[in-house]
Parts: C-alpha cells; sequence; structure tokens
C-alpha cells in the first residue's frame, strides 16, 4: 500500500486533509513510526491562529518529543480531544483516527504547494 | 564502524531498531518500549548488555589498588560478593559507576559502562599506585541480563541448581547452559529480581539459544535500551552521562551509601569529607510532573527562580504518570516539596516524590 492520495503532505510529515474551507491535520504513518509509541500530545486552543510552518502541536514518544508543524496557515476550529488517554491511535491510526486538528483555512492556496501522495512516498519511504 | 556486540545478529534478525549508543550499534526496541517495558515487569526480559566493560584486577595489591579508586569499601566483600560503588575524580565528581565482584583474594572483576570504557581503563592504569595487574577484559566477556518476576526460575533451568539462594548482590560461578566459566550474579537495572550473565563471548550463540529455548515457556522477551531506561528511571538507578557525570559527587547524587568516607585514603576523599561537612548543596530527587513530560536538562524553578536541572525524564509505563530526576537544592529536596519544571518555555507543577518511583509487588 502507499499513502493515502485523498490527501496532501508536508516534507516534516504532516498530511492534511481538505474539506470545503477546512484542513484536517495529522502526523504521516512514516512520523509516528520514526517516533515510536506516544504517549503524550500537546494540542493547541481552539481559536489559536497559525502562519504555515509555526509549531502547532506536540507528540512525545517514551523517547523524545517532535512539534508538529502548522503545514497550512489557519485557525484553528477543533482538535481531537478523544486523543487524551487514548494517544497510542496516532500510532495504529495516524490517517484517520488519530489526526490532531482542524484549521481553517486563511490562505488555501498554500495547499496546492504541498506534496501529493506518490511525491511524498518517494519523500519518506512507501515502506508500509 | 559502529561496534556490536556478539548478539547482534539476533536483534537484526528480529527486527529490532538498532541506534548508535556510545559508539555501539544497539537494539533500541523490538517490538516497542511499552511491551517491552511491560513483559519485564509482569514476566521476564532478556537485555543485551555486552557493551558493558570489564577491567580485572589482580596480584597482590589488587584489592588496594580498587579501594583506592572507588568509594565503597571492597575490603568489606566476601568471595563470590559484589558491591556497587562509585568512582571519583580528585574533584569528588563521578568519574564513573561500577560493579565490583569479588572472584578471589587477588582477583577483582569490575563492570563499567559501555560509553566509559576506554575512560575507566585508562583511568585505572593511571592511578594504580600501588602496581596491581590490570587487564581490560572487555573483549573476552559477552553479557545479558535476565530480570523478571521468572528470571531466577529460568536461571536455575540453564544453570542446573538453586539460583534463588544467592543472595541480592551475591553471584555464583561455574557452567551455565553447559558452558563453563560464567558468572551469574544477583545484580539488575531494572528493579525486578533476576540475575546478570557473564559468559565467555565465544559462547555467544550457545547461551542465547539456551536461553530463549528454555525461556519460551516463561514468556521471555527480548528488550531493548528503550524499555532499559524507562525501567531504571522508574526506580531512580542513576544512568552515567545524564544523571551521574565527573561534575556530580555520589554525595549529590544520592550515592552516600556507596561512599564510605571512614575506610580510609581514595581518591576524591578530601572534596567528599569537605562537602559533607560544609553540608551537601543539592540532591538528586525524585519529581512527579503534572501533564506534561519533563526531559533531560529541563530548569527546575522555583516561585519563578531557577534552582535546578532534570537530567532524566519520561512517562512512566508502569505508573501512568510523568517522573523525572533532577539536581535540586538541598532546602527543596524534601519529599512533598512544590516546584516547577520549564518544559519548552511552559511551566509546569512539579512535586518531590519518594523514590523508588516504582516498587515491584512480589
Amino acid at each position: 500500500m502507499g499513502y493515502p492520495n485523498d490527501r496532501k503532505y508536508s516534507t516534516d510529515h504532516e498530511w492534511v486533509l481538505v474539506d470545503g474551507n477546512v484542513a484536517t491535520v495529522g502526523i504521516s504513518h512514516h512520523a509516528q513510526d520514526a517516533l515510536g509509541e506516544i504517549v503524550h500530545v500537546e494540542l493547541p486552543a481552539v481559536g489559536k491562529v497559525f502562519k504555515k510552518g509555526d509549531s502547532a502541536a506536540e507528540v512525545e514518544s517514551v523517547k523524545a518529543v517532535s512539534d508538529v508543524y502548522a503545514p497550512v496557515s489557519g485557525t484553528v476550529a477543533a482538535v481531537n480531544s478523544g486523543l487524551e488517554g487514548n494517544e497510542g491511535t496516532v500510532n495504529s491510526d495516524p490517517h484517520e483516527a488519530g489526526w490532531l486538528f482542524k484549521l481553517t483555512l486563511s490562505n488555501p492556496a498554500e495547499v496546492d504547494a504541498l506534496l501529493d501522495s506518490a511525491a511524498y512516498g518517494d519523500h519518506a519511504g512507501n515502506d508500509f | 564502524m559502529p561496534r556490536r556486540t556478539p548478539f547482534h545478529e539476533y536483534h537484526r534478525d528480529a527486527g529490532a531498531r538498532l541506534i548508535d549508543f556510545g559508539g555501539w550499534e544497539m537494539p533500541v526496541q523490538y517490538q516497542g518500549i511499552l511491551a517491552e517495558h511491560a513483559a519485564t515487569r509482569e514476566a521476564v526480559g532478556c537485555f543485551d548488555v555486552s557493551h558493558m566493560g570489564e577491567v580485572r584486577f589482580r596480584g597482590p595489591q589488587a584489592m588496594a589498588a580498587v579501594n583506592h579508586l572507588v568509594t565503597n569499601d571492597v575490603s568489606k566483600l566476601a568471595l563470590d560478593q559484589a558491591m556497587y560503588t562509585a568512582m571519583c575524580n580528585e574533584r569528588g565528581g563521578i568519574v564513573d559507576d561500577l560493579i565490583v565482584y569479588k572472584l578471589g583474594e587477588e582477583d577483582l572483576l569490575i563492570c563499567v559502562n559501555a560509553a566509559n570504557r576506554e575512560k575507566d581503563y585508562a583511568w585505572m592504569l593511571a592511578h594504580n599506585p600501588f602496581g596491581a595487574e590490570i587487564t581490560n577484559e572487555s573483549e573476552q566477556w559477552a553479557q545479558l541480563a535476565i530480570q523478571g518476576r521468572h528470571a531466577i526460575a529460568l536461571g536455575e533451568a540453564l544453570l542446573g541448581r538453586p539460583l534463588a539462594e544467592v543472595k541480592n548482590y551475591w553471584f555464583t560461578r561455574g557452567a551455565f547452559a553447559g558452558v563453563e566459566g560464567c558468572i551469574v550474579a544477583r545484580t539488575g537495572y531494572t528493579g525486578e529480581d533476576g540475575f546478570e550473565v557473564f559468559l565467555p563471548a565465544g559462547a555467544a550463540d550457545i547461551i542465547w539459544t539456551a536461553l530463549h529455548t528454555e525461556g519460551a515457556r516463561f514468556g521471555l522477551t527480548d528488550i531493548g535500551l528503550g524499555a532499559r531506561d524507562t525501567l531504571r528511571l522508574e526506580m531512580k538507578y542513576c544512568l552515567y552521562g545524564n544523571d551521574i557525570t565527573d561534575d556530580t559527587t555520589p554525595l549529590e547524587a544520592g550515592l552516600a551509601w556507596v561512599t564510605k568516607l571512614e575506610k580510609g585514603e581514595f581518591i576524591g576523599r578530601d572534596p567528599l569529607v569537605a562537602q559533607k561537612a560544609a553540608g551537601v548543596p543539592r540532591r538528586l530527587v525524585g519529581l512527579e510532573v503534572q501533564d506534561r513530560i519533563a526531559r533531560q536538562h529541563s530548569a527546575v524553578l522555583h516561585e519563578g527562580q531557577v534552582v535546578g536541572e532534570v537530567t532524566s525524564g519520561t512517562r512512566s509505563p508502569s505508573l501512568q504518570k510523568n517522573i523525572a530526576i533532577a539536581y535540586v537544592p538541598a532546602a527543596l529536596s524534601k519529599v512533598g516539596t512544590r516546584l516547577e519544571v520549564d518544559i519548552r518555555g511552559k511551566s509546569a507543577s512539579a512535586e518531590v516524590v519518594k523514590t523508588p518511583f516504582y516498587t515491584r509487588n512480589y
């Protein structure tokens, strides 16, 4: 299999799934695998405004902490509160139930600049 | 070219994730840190610790030479007994933490940390006024740690005789899985019951195979360095390079119990006596941290002022709490003291708690 082709990816290993003017953001299979078992997720407050590239969230494994960067600019519309106490969902289902937050896009054109699934697979390795 | 232990191919074939650890290519995890941590706490784990070094002291001056180098009193050792100790520099800082095994009246084996193998050996050679015969035997030995509630039963199956009667920090020598010349010690770095076996490096295959064949019925699980770290952290066992360094003293690190200032001369004794007389300024304490995970080098604050630093921190898999080890001023080291930890610019509340964080229930 490869990466889902219904969405775009950043070189920093976030994925972006756009529906209307709202983008759902998570980390890729490759990112969760590199991090190891995730035991803590620090999510942004709803209403917070991010520019593309800002640190928007943190995911922590037993060994390390990693920033999640806003892959596009926008305002936080929702966060995945279901991850609290179930942080391992980011490992087991990174592209669906393990999503992190939703952004209301402030510059939808930024989405076009992201990688498609094939390009991201070349970047990260289609090793799953 | 990274250094590899005699068990490297088993790790690779098991699909372990390999990392560089002080120049060694070592498994950080096989199936996952949390599962491996749980397997050790609930059944039994197998740790390749062959990267640790072994230095042998022999001759009529062996005992005096080692006692000159270390803080604990090795003259108290009985035959087949082991002792945890620090080895200090002239400032009272810790060169390494070690285990000394008394193999004979004129024969001591010292196990040193992997990252310190060359440093320790050079230090020992340079501080040998008694002229003991010092040999670096690190290449001759492989070492496995078998830890967990089923470890002793597994060990007895391979030893062919009782291991349960060998007391904590004692050892027995002889054939293990049919391999002569092994040392089986009731020591470990996890807080579980268990043993560590020193074996001739050339017998690594025989012993690995025997342990895993016999171990299957006990649920023996291979454990990487990731879980080794979470297991030791739950016990507040020091990790050299994190919690203890050339610049921390054993008194500060909570190792006064292995620092025998009254035993007579040893390297670092004078500054340690002076530090004890003046009052130990800082203490290594256990912290429970709210909401976020403190990591090495996180600043510890009290009433907004930086007062110390986290030396190790993680999410405790057994306790499901965020735990950390930190140096704090002695006046703020009492259990129950409220502190804060700066975690990447955000303050998290923390409290000094009793350690070990984890106590086994059998």
